[in-house]
């Protein structure tokens, strides 16, 4: 059986590691001991669209991974990401290394800590995680995989087809961009004006019935985002707009990680999506004085937490 | 006065104490009238007076009246100025609120409206107990040419003889829209951000934003020829300084951290409004309007 590593055990890197589980070798790399023990001990729970426990073998500690990894998901979060990568500087060298982080750059982060092929993948399934060992499969949607660096389509197929057989959906695309961008779009908007408002990503998003609707504001930052991707050269895979009416219109309210964060008082993800996407319009002299709007309010919401 | 918040209180107790005149408050909260009829309307600190208004919560009480002063939330105009209308068949509504279309309204009910805008500030302390936290002017103008400037300056000299200094001017637009343009530059950001109106000015990111909002104020006020009275960006760096309102947390995002509605709809929504009737575009303003608007909807969700 392909040997297997997901490093992050978050919602998705659960998801991953206990689907994978039925069908590879899983190791599950964490941040604390106390998680690794807990996964140990009683396996790792999936409630929701899948209804199992995973047996999977998990440690904090990298030296303790073995040797002979083919796969390595990274699946820690955008801010996790760099001392993630510096853990495994050096370890593993016969394995293809996947991001999965939300918005844009995760895969330079970790190319500058080794030589592994890579491959990137976005991800539009979702968690919600119960305590340690146990999470509840929400969003059954797809995980997108493409090669980025020594790695060719069909690297990018063989992985898509190992997380299909464990249960969970995934496709390989030529070139990730297109739906790189797509969600780094979605998430940016979505995701800030969730974190401001306090609102999950619900019915408020698409509506634009009335002037002061919060769609029209959806949509103009939609509008923007757009604008930055055709000037990069990027041909849209999906219209972020359409995701976000489709995504409200299931009816379930989805919590986005950054309002999520915002609530708990945490970092947030805010540089590697909505940075990446003003960064990217700075560099390519695009106006986006709404988004730019948007990261700096959340920016600051971070810096009031020391209030 | 319609309306004894905060605001309204400090116009009933200070005009109430005139030889001159006769004062009626009217208010909802039945507790805060009860107290006025029982103990008077109380103002401690920017001055110490115990003012004697009449109260009540039962608009066909008022009698006739000369002059009235609405000072209730902008949200409330609409039921206030319908429920009072009848004692001003033959006087003037001046209003002193935040926003914008306060007078607007008040016109749909009564025919002679003053145009106004204060800066005093403070807060309800208890039932007909007010904290009186700063001075300030107050200008007032006609609203259009059914009032004259004469009565206007019987109501601005009514106001200074009872201490606070108020000014009568043909056009009130002026400090109103600079006021509307201060308010609605800042106190969404501090709403939003959860940072003091300090805070908010030192970050040169959000300080760029500020700007960006009082831009499109400006704008807007210039397509209607509107002189401001003063730069609202002064008052933006005045207000920052440590000794003035650095740790001032802004009205909305008190209402917001209280979870009450705001009055975002009279403020940035008002300069939306006004700015789409003179096609000046004002997408920041509409942007932050819709935030806050979000913010307001997430209360009721489970």
């Amino acid at each position: 059986m392909t040997k297997v590593v997901v490093a992050g055990a978050g919602s998705i890197g659960s998801l991953l590691a206990a689907h994978l589980s039925r069908v590879a070798d899983v190791t599950v790399l964490t941040r604390r001991e106390e998680h690794a023990g807990a996964l140990r001990e009683q396996g790792l729970r999936v409630s929701g669209r899948s209804d199992f426990t995973a047996q999977v073998a998990a440690t904090a500690d990298p030296a303790e991974l073995p040797l002979d990894v083919g796969l390595v998901i990274l699946a820690s979060k955008g801010t996790d990401l760099e001392p993630l990568a510096a853990r495994l500087e050096g370890r593993l060298p016969g394995a293809t290394v996947m991001t999965i982080q939300n918005g844009l750059g995760a895969e330079e982060v970790v190319a500058a800590h080794g030589a592994w092929p890579l491959l990137s993948a976005v991800t539009f399934m979702s968690g919600t995680r119960h305590g340690d060992a146990h999470v509840e499969y929400v969003l059954d949607t797809a995980t997108w995989i493409g090669p980025y660096r020594g790695t060719t389509e069909e690297d990018a197929r063989r992985v898509a087809e190992l997380i299909e057989t464990g249960g969970l959906k995934a496709e390989a695309f030529p070139d990730l961009r297109p739906a790189q961008w797509s969600k780094l779009i979605f998430n940016a908007t979505v995701n800030g004006v969730a974190a401001l408002t306090g609102l999950p990503h619900d019915f408020h998003f698409a509506q634009t019935e009335q002037l002061s609707d919060l769609g029209h504001l959806v949509r103009d930052l939609v509008d923007e985002g757009k604008a930055v991707a055709a000037a990069a050269g990027v041909e849209l895979h999906d219209d972020p707009w359409e995701m976000n009416v489709l995504a409200t219109q299931r009816g379930h309210r989805h919590f986005p990680s950054m309002l999520e964060d915002v609530g708990a008082r945490r970092p947030t993800e805010l540089e590697s999506i909505n940075g990446a996407l003003v960064r990217e319009a700075d560099r390519l002299a695009v106006p986006v004085p709404l988004q730019t709007a948007v990261y700096r309010l959340v920016k600051a919401r971070e810096a009031s937490y020391s209030e | 006065m319609i309306g004894t918040g905060a605001v309204g209180s400090l116009f009933a107790a200070n005009l109430s104490l005139l030889d001159d005149a006769e004062v009626w408050a009217y208010d909802l909260m039945q507790e805060h009238v009860a107290a006025i009829n029982r103990n008077g309307l109380r103002l401690s600190g920017a001055g110490d007076i115990v003012g004697r208004p009449r109260a009540t919560s039962d608009a066909a009480e008022l009698p006739p009246c000369d002059f009235g002063i609405v000072a209730t939330k902008a949200m409330h105009t609409e039921p206030a100025i319908a429920a009072t209308a009848h004692a001003f068949a033959d006087g003037y509504v001046a209003t002193v609120q935040n926003g914008l279309g306060n007078e607007e309204t008040i016109a749909q009910h009564v025919e002679r409206v003053i145009r106004g805008t204060t800066f005093p500030a403070g807060k309800l302390l208890e039932p007909g107990h007010a904290q009186w936290d700063v001075k300030g002017d107050t200008t007032f103008g006609p609203y259009d040419e059914r009032t004259p400037l004469a009565e206007v300056e019987r109501l601005a000299d009514a106001c200074t003889r009872a201490g606070l200094p108020a000014k009568a001017v043909e056009d009130a637009r002026g400090p109103q829209w600079r006021k509307v343009i201060f308010n609605a530059s800042t106190n969404p950001v501090g709403a939003l951000t959860g940072l003091t109106h300090g805070r908010v000015v030192e970050r040169p990111d959000l300080r760029a934003l500020v700007t960006g909002l009082v831009d499109e104020g400006k704008a807007v006020a210039a397509a209607q020829r509107i002189e401001l009275d003063a730069d609202p960006e002064d008052l933006i760096d005045h207000a920052a300084r440590k000794d003035v309102a650095y740790d001032h947390k802004a009205s909305m995002l008190q209402d917001v951290e209280a979870q009450r509605a705001t009055e975002v709809d009279y403020l940035n929504g008002g300069l939306v409004r006004f700015g789409d009737e003179h096609g000046i575009p004002t997408p920041l303003n509409a942007a932050i309007q819709a935030l806050v608007k979000g913010v307001e909807a997430s209360w009721t969700q489970s």
